[in-house]
């Protein structure tokens, strides 16, 4: 996503930008998602602070914002790793030799699908097709988008990860 | 003299290079001093020879590819001398691949600069539009029914049907949604329109709104396409600033404005109802038909919701009348369809074609076979909810009911090609873990069914009471298919069903072993 492309340069949680955020959606139809993203995009995760906040604000109960942040994939409930690297693990990429390059990602970074490193560097995600299925496999690391991935591919990439 | 090329910005492109050609080109000629104009177009298709560099000439453009950021120095020098390279393909439409296609929506993709609504008027964009105001609602609607359009989402439902029965209901307000939400692995053709025509979508949506009463749209378009929200952002701020969106369309009584919605990495959300839902601020989840988004959608008014290729399928009905477009296809499949060749594929791209040609020409023939080398073994139709076809019924045309007549799907036309080293017991596995991981939760055999459909297939696959769970596997796929409220539930057993029917050796234990690489 879009916002990843920024992980490097998050400010940290702070309520008065919060809510400057928050206003800047409100006089759009069905604001929640726009949102959850401007938040997301400007802290790098939805605070759980946050969550009443965004509810006072629209006009909804705590739990229905809740209900909304745990039911997408994209929202974090905290920071990510300083890189996101995401790596395609639908079928075209499973018919192109994507499996094993997914197990090579998590064996040289010793994170398992899902999680960040230990020292805070990467977090490795699964995605459910980024439409480079031409070009498969693929992945998309902070935004970036590589496809045609080979073993030399991924290593690069890895190591760009770890930085 | 200025040199003119076009080089693609499509995320399919970017992700092997394009932007680093781009940059190494300019260097270059800034070292030779010449002066070079890039123009950033959509991508063409044909992803193998990406990235491409085409070259204005007056006699049309002439291909190179695929080009490295390292051939950079060297084609240019090549170019200015008498062109010959060793990545010289020719005049780019001379290309087999690209001239035996029947490019109908797709045909500006990869020509027009997708960021120039003058460059998409000078290659026809709009008059479709033009034709819809002097027509009037009525005859829009009638011409898009007579076209036989269907919708290009997967569930191919008559375009205009739709358009006519949001038309006849009344309300305050009415919506246009544009599903751009993607997530068929093996698909891409919705990101081509919008990273390389994304005006022909625009112009689409606001012939829609004459055509039925509605002042605002939204296109939803999922947030694995950044590429996509910001080319369909510019377009549409352009179209603003023209006047082509606003209060006034065109200078006519028509008020029509939309803006772009970013998913949030939902599956289910590429389901109508969920993807309203979404648009609403809430939890992606599925709602019960009726009441039809037709009569009660968006915030419970009459929406006209549709594909990215619905509607950029419209303009040019539009523009040539519907018989252009029914003359193609067969049966009641009108029209072309953009297929997507994808996975362990030779030559992926799309290839728009009229209905009609087989699964074993698209597959051995236009797409050349497998990258690999090895044979096709399988290949998924329609996403990973579409069935897996052996080569026996390589024979199928695509259609709608061809397809659906041997208990498969074309969706949305993305064909995913698997050499002979897929383990199909496996892919049945996955078809069901992505089901749990992509349920809404709303209905309980998508919810629940899934998980123990995986659990099901690990007994079969380790040899445990391997015919009793095989067919408490059919009856678990029986009840997701007519016991579930939309097609994530009610289409998982399509992968599953076809990989236990076509492939069962593939299910006895132990695994089959892989090939070696």
């Amino acid at each position: 996503m879009h916002q990843d492309s920024r992980n490097l340069h998050r400010v940290p949680w702070d309520k008065e930008i919060a809510l400057e955020r928050i206003r800047e959606q409100l006089d759009r139809e069905g604001p929640l998602l726009p949102v959850l993203h401007a938040l997301q995009d400007e802290f790098g995760y939805i605070e759980e602070a946050a969550e009443p906040l965004i509810a006072e604000a629209l006009n909804i109960t705590r739990a229905e914002v809740h209900g909304v942040v745990t039911f997408y994939h994209d929202f974090r409930r905290e920071p990510a790793g300083r890189h996101v690297l995401k790596l395609c693990r639908a079928e075209a990429c499973q018919a192109a030799g994507g499996d094993p390059l997914a197990l090579r990602a998590e064996a040289r970074l010793g994170v398992p699908m899902g999680e960040t490193a230990a020292d805070g560097s990467v977090t490795l995600e699964p995605v459910y097709c980024l439409g480079l299925c031409a070009l498969a496999p693929s992945a998309m690391l902070d935004g970036r988008v590589v496809a045609r991935l080979d073993e030399t591919r991924l290593d690069a990439l890895l190591a760009e990860a770890q930085q | 003299m200025t040199l003119r090329l076009f080089i693609p910005a499509d995320a399919g492109a970017l992700a092997v290079g394009a932007e680093e050609v781009a940059a190494a080109i300019g260097a270059a000629a800034a070292r030779r001093k010449v002066v070079v104009e890039i123009v950033r177009t959509g991508s063409r298709g044909l992803y193998w020879l990406e990235p491409m560099v085409e070259l204005e000439t007056p006699a049309g453009r002439v291909v190179y590819g695929p080009v490295a950021a390292s051939d950079a120095d060297a084609l240019l020098g090549a170019i200015l001398a008498d062109g010959a390279h060793k990545l010289r393909l020719g005049p780019t439409e001379d290309i087999p691949w690209l001239k035996r296609q029947t490019r109908l929506t797709f045909a500006r993709c990869g020509v027009v600069d997708p960021r120039s609504l003058a460059d998409y008027r000078a290659h026809g964009g709009y008059k479709g539009l033009e034709r819809a105001l002097a027509a009037g609602a009525e005859a829009v609607v009638e011409e898009v029914v007579q076209s036989g359009l269907r919708g290009r989402g997967g569930a191919g439902f008559p375009t205009g049907i739709k358009w006519r029965t949001v038309a006849q209901t009344q309300a305050p307000q009415k919506y246009v949604v544009c599903n751009a939400d993607e997530g068929d692995s093996g698909t891409f053709a919705d990101r081509m329109i919008m990273e390389g025509d994304p005006f022909v979508l625009i112009e689409g949506m606001t012939i829609a709104a004459i055509a039925v009463g509605a002042t605002k749209g939204y296109v939803y378009i999922r947030s694995e396409y950044p590429h996509s929200v910001a080319t369909m952002e510019t377009a549409i701020a352009a179209a603003r600033r023209d006047g082509v969106l606003g209060k006034r369309v065109a200078d006519s009584a028509y008020a029509f404005d939309m803006e772009v919605r970013v998913g949030a990495g939902a599956y289910v959300c590429g389901e109508e109802t969920s993807l309203l839902d979404s648009l609403e601020g809430k939890r992606g989840l599925v709602r019960a038909k009726p009441p039809l988004p037709a009569h009660k959608g968006l915030f419970g008014r009459p929406t006209v919701i549709n594909n990215v290729l619905s509607f950029a399928s419209v303009p040019i009905i539009m523009d040539k009348g519907a018989a252009l477009y029914r003359d193609f296809g067969m049966g009641k499949s009108r029209g072309t369809m953009p297929i997507q060749l994808a996975g362990n594929i030779k030559h992926g791209g799309l290839f728009e074609t009229a209905f009609g040609v087989t699964l074993g020409e698209l597959v051995d023939d236009i797409g050349g076979g497998t990258r690999s080398g090895r044979p096709v073994r399988a290949v998924q139709v329609g996403g990973p909810l579409g069935a897996y076809f052996p080569r026996a019924l390589f024979d199928t045309p695509f259609d709608y009911e061809a397809f659906a007549a041997r208990d498969g799907l074309i969706g949305h036309g993305g064909i995913v090609v698997f050499d002979d080293t897929v383990d199909m017991a496996k892919q049945a596995r996955f078809a069901m873990e992505f089901c749990a991981i992509e349920s809404c939760g709303k209905c309980t055999p998508c919810r629940v069914g899934s998980t123990r459909g995986m659990e099901v297939i690990d007994r079969i696959i380790g040899g445990e009471n391997r015919a009793a769970n095989i067919a408490l596997l059919e009856d678990l796929c029986h009840t997701l298919k007519f016991g579930s409220l939309c097609a994530l539930g009610g289409f998982t057993p399509y992968p599953v069903m076809s990989a236990l029917t076509h492939f069962p050796e593939d299910f006895a234990a132990p695994p089959r072993l892989q090939a070696a690489e």
